[in-house]
């Protein structure tokens, strides 16, 4: 079923390298993974929030009364108390959209459906959700916002503070795009392309249980959030309190993807009704609330798209305007607005690219990071570009790719905008893909199919999976932002009976971190990974952590593993003094191997075991030099090298490592229906050195799944009212067993020559599979009438549109030849 | 005669071997019984429409979504959860199989997925790759696309674990 094609390598490996079967298999194959609502605490109270109906309206009144009469409630709190206790949270962009007030609960006015407007807390989830309809708010409803280039108009204003539906506007602009389109052969207009409102909507819905200790003045936050660090930094000036205050514990996670990065506001709500009640109190969102009010992907309107051509298929640059539509409140934006920018020409030696962005707030959900966060969003347009100007110019699909793909002897690549593609061959990679779906035999195929009555296509989507942030980037949205850089941070020591105890700042969601970081510190110390005990989750009290801690960006590989191999070298360096101290031996004649500590070639009695280390350290040290003070215990946090992104220009090193996709997928299509049948599909990943090629391996499958469920299916469907038509999994349809076609995978080993393991951060997948299906269906349609894929999402109705009516697709588009 | 509707009920289960007799509030979901009542937390919840499948729990051996279900509606009968698919700790050959061919990530469907593979594995030993899939589509999973989950059946299956 699955097909693993590897490129030779010369690498040599310990356990890295090696796909080691989980160790976190154990407990979640038998039920006994401890996620955040398996915590129980005793007296605690079930929190349910009432929501707004409408999308947008003033609210007139809140009367808890009556929830209060019914016995087992235990208090309430509105967006009145709210206003009271607490500050807006801390926004990042400059005017207009820094002048927002965004709190924990709406205040005086609701600006999505599904906004939390109070809380009620009780005996049991049942009490609470009838207490919370009891909760009479009385609206007046104002008319309601569902259109990112409607609200540029500012008829109707969400944020009266603000005076403006914008958020942030800014141009970019990189080499001369007017010379460039002046100087081309052709010229090839887009009118519009639209990318489409979905997320990953993690199994496990988000949630928390909150303890307040009101002699300490602190909260314990037993939790999913995958990101503690910055909630915390969102969280605390909120409350009034100082950081040390909020102490985050996650165990097992369900899910994350970027999906649970924006829950400050709902926390603050639980920390607030924990002080006010003095209990703990817990929150399980439903379904229906994470879809409706929780995290969506940004969506993207592209206007005014002009792309310079030369004759023989080169391109030289592109212009286009961007519209991002972050719903109510911009939550963790606009870092969207500079995200993308990381890879601003995609796969492609593009030089003079001018991109005019503005986002503006809408009366639908806030939006959040969503796999791929803002990068795919981009890298579709540049995909959507390259196929619509092959076909509107009459090239071949995968020679304008190679044609126009940054060179692997190109390697490492400065972008227009000072990014640094760090490794990569991007046209092996296309190779490699096309061999897993037999390219050679499309035609064939394609015959074939028409003779069944079914339109054939294939495509080719090819993204880049950005690792690293920097958060200097965001200088560019708002210079007077105090970030730039990265950390994360790990801590290893050597335990009395000899244990390896590994805690890492990461948060991991089912990455398999106690896994691979037990790999690494296994190969550094030379004992078994069996040896290594790497603690679940985080816990801001007992776990070591930097300010931007967490599993976000596809940056584990690099920060992650790179703070627990800088750890273990530490330990390692003092482990080998250790021992050559007690065996009277130089130190350059210890090595660490099997679990001991030994004289390299020596007599079997000049060895140490890992316990006698940790014992003499521990617990039998009398007898050290008090000049030697060896700990075993050592902490190390990665922080890499970027310098200071240039302001003026907007130039900078904005992540560090690249990872390549190259998804490739032959589809059919019922033209009776619409419908979309994948038929082949190939994935080929190059995450440089594959710490665990099995995890790297699930990962694009998982990535594929949640690209093929958004350009199939997955769609936040608002109407006219701004009232969500897909709030669950009845009407939001995300990939079963049944709709995923079997799925060939590809490997390349481009090691990465600044990572510290040469392994690229991955698993985001940038989208591929969006971008190879909306090419395929745009292919497989040529026949009938030439349609232009215009949509992200492109469910069997819009694809019979389509095919009815390619002409209204085709007016987007026009080719102007010199 | 105005009879009041009962509020609560005695209901009498073997939960994982375990015979159970409890007074539970009427109104309370089987999947809520079993997590906050029983302490069995490892059957999950995903949504709140029955479509994900994370709370399956076997109901006289046959599957079935525990938040589809009233506890009052399983008085008298035999449930096994995923706590006890290898009650002495000793993991089955369809768990082995999912470690062994990576069939999780974070876990979370897991349960569930184990739930309904165990039993359509008791039904049809060796069952093929579609009729893996269709045993499995009442279950999501948002992690693996499913890949690995298929092969790990599968091979369980054909005793190749």
């Amino acid at each position: 079923m699955t097909t693993v094609t590897e490129q030779p390598t010369t690498l040599k490996r310990g356990y890295v390298g090696q796909s080691l079967p989980r160790r976190e298999d154990k407990r979640l194959v038998q039920g006994q993974g401890t996620f955040f609502d398996d915590v129980r605490r005793h007296g605690m109270g079930y929190v349910h929030f009432v929501r707004s109906p409408y999308a947008h309206a003033r609210i007139l009144s809140i009367d808890v009364a009556k929830a209060l009469e019914l016995d087992g409630v235990y208090g309430t709190i509105t967006g009145d108390e709210v206003a009271i206790s607490t500050d807006p949270f801390f926004e990042m962009s400059v005017e207009p959209g820094g002048l927002i007030e965004d709190y924990a609960l709406a205040v005086g006015r609701t600006r999505f459906m599904g906004e939390p407007v109070a809380a009620v807390c009780a005996a049991t989830r049942e009490l609470a959700r009838d207490a919370a309809d009891l909760v009479e708010v009385e609206y007046e409803r104002l008319p309601a916002l569902v259109d990112g280039e409607e609200a540029l108009k500012n008829e109707v204003v969400l944020h009266d503070d603000a005076g403006s539906n914008v958020v942030w506007s800014g141009v970019f602009s990189w080499g001369d795009v007017d010379q460039a389109l002046a100087e081309a052969d052709h010229v090839v207009k887009i009118e519009r392309l639209h990318f489409h409102r979905f997320a990953s909507t993690p199994l496990e819905c988000a949630g928390a249980l909150v303890e307040y200790d009101r002699g300490t003045q602190e909260w314990t936050i037993h939790c999913n959030h995958q990101m503690p660090g910055v909630g915390a930094i969102w969280m605390a000036p909120s409350l009034r309190v100082g950081i040390d205050k909020l102490r985050f514990v996650t165990q097992d996670i369900g899910g994350g993807f970027g999906n649970k990065i924006c829950l400050h506001p709902q926390f603050v709500v639980l920390c607030l009704l924990a002080r006010k009640l003095g209990r703990p109190v817990q929150w399980t969102e439903w379904r229906t609330d994470q879809h409706t009010a929780n995290a969506h992907g940004n969506e993207r309107t592209f206007l005014a798209v002009e792309v310079a051509v030369k004759a023989d298929g080169e391109m030289t640059g592109f212009k286009v305007r961007a519209i991002d539509d972050c719903g109510a409140f911009p939550r963790y934006e606009p870092l969207g607005c500079i995200i993308w920018a990381q890879v601003t020409p995609g796969l492609y030696g593009w030089r003079n690219i001018q991109v005019d962005f503005t986002q503006v707030c809408t009366n639908k959900s806030p939006v959040s990071p969503n796999r791929g966060y803002s990068r795919m969003q981009h890298l579709w347009l540049t995909e959507r570009i390259v196929d619509i100007v092959a076909a509107e110019l009459g090239l071949d699909p995968v020679e304008v790719r190679k044609r126009n793909y940054v060179k692997a002897e190109q390697m490492p690549y400065e972008t227009p905008n000072g990014c640094v593609y760090d490794s990569g061959d991007y046209a092996a990679a296309l190779d490699l893909a096309l061999d897993l779906i037999d390219y050679g035999s499309i035609e064939e195929r394609r015959r074939e199919a028409e003779g069944r009555g079914k339109l054939l296509g294939i495509g080719i989507g090819s993204t880049l999976d950005s690792g690293t942030n920097n958060f200097g980037q965001s200088t560019l949205l708002n210079p007077d932002l105090q970030f730039s850089g990265n950390n994360e941070a790990a801590a290893v020591k050597l335990d009395i009976f000899g244990e390896v105890v590994v805690t890492l700042g990461t948060v991991p969601q089912g990455q398999g971190h106690e896994t691979t970081a037990a790999q690494v510190v296994a190969d550094i110390l030379g004992c078994p990974p069996e040896q290594v005990n790497v603690r679940r989750g985080h816990d801001t009290w007992f776990n070591t952590h930097a300010g931007f801690s967490g599993t976000y960006a596809s940056q584990f590989a690099f920060t992650g593993l790179g703070a627990v191999k800088g750890a273990a070298e530490l330990l390692r360096e003092e482990m080998v003094q250790l021992a050559a101290f007690v065996l009277q031996a130089p130190e350059e004649s210890i090595e660490l191997a099997e679990g001991m500590a030994r004289v390299k070639d020596g007599p079997e009695e000049a060895a140490l075991p890992f316990m006698a280390l940790g014992a003499i350290v521990n617990a039998n040290n009398a007898f050290l030099p008090p000049d030697f003070n060896p700990t075993l215990n050592h902490r190390y946090v990665c922080r890499p090298y970027f310098g200071v992104v240039d302001t003026e220009k907007k130039t900078g090193q904005l992540t560090l490592t690249y990872a390549t996709q190259i998804h490739a997928a032959v589809v059919e299509i019922d033209p009776d229906t619409g419908e979309v049948d994948i038929v082949d599909y190939a994935a080929v990943d190059d995450c440089g050195v594959r710490i665990n090629p099995q995890i790297v391996e699930g990962q694009v499958h998982g990535a594929t799944a949640h690209a093929i469920g958004a350009a199939l299916s997955e769609n936040f469907v608002y109407d006219e009212d701004g009232t969500l038509l897909t709030a669950n999994f009845y009407d939001y349809h995300v990939p079963h067993a049944l709709d995923m076609p079997p799925l060939k995978t590809g490997a390349m080993e481009s090691p990465s020559p600044v990572a510290p393991l040469g392994a690229k951060g991955m698993g985001e997948g940038g989208g591929g599979g969006i971008h190879c299906l909306c090419a395929a269906i745009q292919d497989a349609l040529r026949p009938a009438g030439k349609p232009i894929v215009y949509d992200s999402c492109n469910p069997p109705h819009r694809v019979w549109s389509m095919l009815r009516d390619p002409g209204s697709t085709r007016a987007n588009v026009t080719v102007v030849s010199t | 005669m105005g009879t009041q509707p009962a509020s609560s009920l005695a209901v009498s289960v073997a939960v994982n071997g375990e015979q159970i007799e409890e007074e539970v509030p009427a109104r309370r979901l089987l999947v809520h019984f079993l997590r906050d009542d029983l302490g069995l937390t490892g059957t999950h919840v995903g949504c709140d429409t029955g479509n994900c499948g994370a709370c399956t729990v076997h109901l006289n051996g046959e599957p079935v979504k525990s938040c589809m279900l009233l506890t009052v509606q399983v008085d008298g009968a035999a449930l096994t959860t995923i706590e006890g698919l290898a009650p002495d700790g000793e993991l089955t050959p369809l768990q082995r199989a999912f470690n062994e061919h990576h069939a999780l990530q974070c876990g979370y469907c897991t349960p569930g997925m184990l739930m309904s593979a165990s039993a359509l594995l008791e039904r049809n030993p060796h069952p093929s790759e579609d009729e893996v899939r269709v045993a499995l589509q009442g279950n999501i999973c948002r992690c693996t696309g499913y890949v690995n989950i298929v092969e790990a059946v599968v091979a369980a299956g054909r005793g190749s674990a």
